[in-house]
C-alpha cells in the first residue's frame, strides 16, 4: 500500500519550467514517478520534459486528472500556489520551498481548513525533502537510491537526517514503506501525528520511525496520539541534544522557546508515553531492528 | 530578528500606542541633552541591548539630576550588559534610551506570539506584570489570560474588551485599551511580527495606558517584504560570525565547544553534534552548508569554522542527495589545500557517488582522516581533538 503515493499517482509540478523545477521533475520522472504535466502560468500549451505545461492547476486537474503537486515556487509566491493546488482539488501536496512567511502559512491553514475533511487537500512541507514511496513513486528531492522498498515508514523534519535513519537502516536489509519529510518551519502543513495516524491505517507499515527536533509541541502530540490510538511501534529520536536556548539552529521551527521544547525533555515525555526512543541518531537503524526482531 | 526597545515603541506608537516622552543618546552629554528637552525631574537612562530583563542586569538607571544622568550614561554606554537571555559573553550597549520617568500605579504583562500549536496568534495578558512571563507561568498559572485569534477575522473589540478586563483595567480606560491592543494587534500583522512583548504595560497614576518596555521580533522568512524593518538591524546585538555567515549564505551558530563542524541540512547537523557530544566532546558550532556545497562555499565555510581560534579539530559531515560526494570531495581538498589547515579533520561522507568522492580524498595525499558511519566519523574527531590537546599541553610543559 504505503502512504500518500504509489506508482499511479498522477503528479505535476508547480514551478515547473524553472531550474529547479525542471532538475527535480526530470530526476522524479526517472525514478518512475508517474509526472503528468507542469504548471508555470504564462507558458500554457508548451511541452517541457516531453510532459504538458500548463497555466494553472485547475487545467492540469482537468486534462490530466493531475491529484498530487510538487511545489518549487519561490517563497514570496508559494503559500498562492499552495492555495491554487488545494482550490482546484490536489489531493496531495509537498512543498519544497524554504523560507515561507510564517503569516502565509497561517492563511494557508486557515484556507485548507474551509474544506470539509475528505475533500480537504492534504499538505506536506515546507521546507522539507518531500515524500518518497520506495520502488513506486517519488514526490521529492531525495536520493532515491538510498532508499529500499519494505516494510518502515519515515516520518521527519529534516532531509539528510532522514536520509541518514534510511541508509542506517538499508545496512541492515531493512525498507521503508514510505518516507515523509514534513519540514523544518514552525507552522506546517501535517505534523507527526497527521502522518503517524496514516501509517496506523497502512497495512504495509509495521514500524514507525519519527524524527523529530527542538522547538514547538508535534513530537509530544505525536507521542499522546501514539499511546492513546496506535498498534504499531513507534521508534523516535530527537536531534538538538546540544541546542542552546533560544538559538534557532538552521531550520525556522527549530528553536527552544518554551518549557518542553528541548530535546532532553521531549525525549523523557515520549518515553514515558511509550515510544522507543534512539539513544543515539547513529543507532537509528539497530533499534528499528531490535523492535522488527521482537515481533 | 530583533529591534531595540526604542525602535519598537517608535512602531507602536505610530499605531497609536501611549509611550512615554523619550529620545536617543550615543553619548553621555547627548543623554543630559536628552534629559533637558524631554524637561520634569525624573528620567529612566536605558541601555538599547537585545534583550529582556535588563532592569535586573543594572541596564536601566533612573536618574533625578542631570549629574545622575550623565553618570549613568557614562556607565552604560560601551558596558557588556549580561542577562540570562544574552547568554555569558552578554551583549555591548552603544545606545541609550532616555526616557521621561512615568508615575505608576499599577504594572501588567501583554503579549502576542505565534502560538505554533494551534497555529494561530495568540495574545497573552496578566494582570501581574513588570516579571517575566516564564515565573509567571511556573508560579501563577491562573493569572495568564490567553485568548486566540481566527486569522481570518482578526482580533475583535470583543476579545480586546476580553483582554482589558482580564488585566483588570477601569472600565474608563476602555475604549484607550481596545484602541492600543488593537494598535498591536495590526502592527503584527503589517510588519510579520512574530513576537510583540509589552512588559510591563503600566497604568499611571494620571491613569493612563502607557507602554513602559517594548519587545519585537521580526519573522526572517518575511524580511524581504519589510524593507524598512530590515534596515532597523543592529548587527552589533549579534554575533559576528553568525553575520559574516548569514551573508555567505551559510547557516551558523557559534558554540562553547572545541569540535568544528560543516554539515549538510539542519536536521544532520543537530545529530552529529549530538552524537559528538555523547562521544565524549563538545561541538563548537552548528553550520548547515545547505544544498548546494560548491568549492567555493565550503572554502567559505572552512575558514568560518576555523575563524574560531577555540576549534582543536573539524569534522565534516556529508549526507549527498542533489550534492554530490565527489564534488564535495574536490571541494574539501581544495579549502584545506588554500588555507593550509594545521588541525585534523574528519570527513564523512555518504550518499550519492560515494565511492568517487572517497577516492578523492585518499588519493589527495592530505592528512584527512576519513570515516564511513556517524558513529565512527564522532569518535574519531572525539579522538582527534583528545590527541591534539594532549599534543598542545606537552608542547606547554
Amino acid at each position: 500500500m504505503a502512504i500518500l503515493i504509489d506508482e499511479t499517482t498522477r503528479i505535476i509540478v508547480q514551478g515547473f519550467t524553472g531550474k529547479i523545477g525542471s532538475f527535480h521533475a526530470q530526476d522524479m520522472i526517472n525514478y518512475g514517478s508517474n509526472v503528468v504535466g507542469g504548471i508555470t502560468p504564462g507558458k500554457g500549451g508548451q511541452i517541457h520534459l516531453g510532459l504538458p505545461v500548463f497555466n494553472t492547476v485547475k487545467e492540469a486537474v482537468q486534462q490530466v486528472g493531475a491529484e498530487a503537486s510538487i511545489i518549487f515556487v519561490p517563497p514570496a509566491f508559494a503559500a498562492d500556489s499552495i492555495m491554487e493546488a488545494a482550490d482546484a482539488g490536489i489531493k496531495y501536496c509537498v512543498a519544497i520551498t524554504d523560507g515561507i512567511p510564517t503569516q502565509d502559512m497561517m492563511t494557508v491553514k486557515n484556507f485548507l481548513r474551509r474544506f470539509p475533511v475528505g475533500q480537504r487537500m492534504i499538505l506536506t512541507g515546507p521546507n522539507c525533502a518531500g515524500t518518497i514511496s520506495p520502488g513506486r513513486a517519488m514526490l521529492g528531492i531525495m536520493p532515491g537510491h538510498i532508499y529500499m522498498k519494505g516494510n518502515v515508514g519515515i516520518v521527519g523534519r529534516s532531509g539528510t537526517l532522514g536520509y541518514e535513519a534510511a541508509d542506517q537502516m538499508k545496512r541492515l536489509g531493512i525498507g521503508i514503506s514510505t518516507s515523509v519529510g514534513i519540514g523544518g518551519d514552525p507552522i506546517n502543513g501535517s505534523s507527526h501525528r497527521d502522518i503517524l495516524e496514516k501509517f496506523e491505517a497502512d497495512s504495509e507499515t509495521k514500524v514507525i520511525v519519527m524524527i523529530g527536533e527542538i522547538g514547538g509541541p508535534q513530537e509530544v502530540e505525536a507521542g499522546i496520539f501514539a499511546q492513546q490510538h496506535m498498534s504499531k511501534p513507534v521508534v523516535a529520536y530527537i536531534a538538538g541534544l546540544t541546542a542552546p536556548e533560544g538559538r534557532r539552529m538552521g531550520h525556522a521551527g527549530a528553536i527552544i522557546s518554551s518549557a518542553g521544547e528541548s530535546a532532553a525533555e521531549k525525549v523523557a515525555l515520549l518515553k514515558e508515553l511509550g515510544v522507543t526512543i534512539c539513544p543515539t541518531p547513529a543507532a537509528m537503524g539497530e533499534t528499528v531492528a531490535a523492535v522488527l526482531a521482537r515481533m | 530578528m530583533d529591534i531595540h526597545e526604542y525602535q519598537a515603541k517608535e512602531i507602536l506608537s505610530g499605531y497609536g500606542v501611549k509611550i512615554a516622552e523619550g529620545g536617543m543618546a550615543y553619548s553621555p552629554e547627548e543623554a543630559v541633552q536628552r534629559a533637558r528637552d524631554i524637561g520634569g525631574h525624573i528620567w529612566a537612562v536605558k541601555a538599547q541591548v537585545h534583550s529582556g530583563a535588563r532592569g535586573k542586569a543594572g541596564g536601566i538607571k533612573i536618574c533625578k539630576t542631570h549629574d545622575e544622568v550623565e553618570a549613568a550614561a557614562e556607565a552604560l554606554l560601551g558596558k557588556r550588559l549580561v542577562t540570562h537571555q544574552t547568554g555569558p559573553a552578554g551583549k555591548v550597549c552603544g545606545r541609550l534610551y532616555i526616557e521621561a520617568g512615568t508615575d505608576i500605579a499599577k504594572e501588567l504583562y501583554f503579549c502576542f506570539l505565534v502560538d505554533r500549536s494551534s497555529e494561530r496568534i495568540v495574545m497573552v495578558g496578566s494582570a501581574q506584570g513588570g516579571m517575566e512571563i516564564e515565573e509567571l507561568a511556573e508560579n501563577n498559572p491562573e493569572a495568564i489570560t490567553k485568548i486566540y485569534i481566527e486569522p481570518a477575522v482578526g482580533l475583535r473589540d470583543f476579545q480586546a474588551r476580553e483582554m482589558a478586563f482580564a488585566l483588570g483595567l477601569d472600565p474608563e480606560l476602555m475604549s484607550h485599551a481596545v484602541k492600543t491592543i488593537r494598535g498591536c494587534y495590526r502592527a503584527l500583522r503589517d510588519l510579520d511580527v512574530s513576537m510583540l512583548e509589552i512588559n510591563p504595560l503600566v497604568v499611571t497614576r494620571s491613569n493612563e495606558l502607557v507602554a513602559l518596555d517594548a519587545k519585537m521580533g521580526f519573522d526572517d522568512n518575511a524580511l524581504f517584504r519589510q524593507q524598512k524593518i530590515s534596515e532597523l538591524r543592529d548587527k552589533t546585538q549579534e554575533d559576528p560570525r553568525e553575520m559574516a555567515a548569514a551573508d555567505r549564505g551559510l547557516s551558523y551558530v557559534g558554540l562553547d565547544g572545541d569540535i568544528g563542524c560543516m554539515i549538510n541540512g539542519a536536521g544532520l547537523a543537530m545529530a552529529t553534534m549530538d552524537m559528538i557530544k555523547l562521544a565524549g566532546g563538545e561541538p563548537a558550532n552548528f553550520l548547515d552548508v545547505g544544498g548546494g556545497a560548491s568549492a567555493e562555499r565550503t572554502e567559505k565555510a572552512f575558514r568560518l569554522v576555523l575563524a574560531d581560534k577555540n576549534v582543536k579539530a573539524m569534522l565534516v559531515n556529508i549526507f549527498a542527495g542533489i550534492n554530490r560526494c565527489d564534488w564535495i570531495a574536490e571541494g574539501v581538498v581544495e579549502a584545506v589545500r588554500k588555507i593550509d589547515m594545521k588541525i585534523p579533520l574528519i570527513v564523512r561522507l555518504s550518499g550519492t557517488n560515494v565511492e568517487e568522492g572517497r577516492r578523492i580524498i585518499a588519493e589527495s595525499g592530505l592528512p584527512i582522516i576519513t570515516a564511513e558511519t556517524l558513529a565512527e566519523a564522532a569518535e574519531k574527531a572525539v579522538q582527534a581533538r583528545n590527541e591534539a590537546v594532549a599534543k598542545e599541553a606537552a608542547q606547554g610543559a
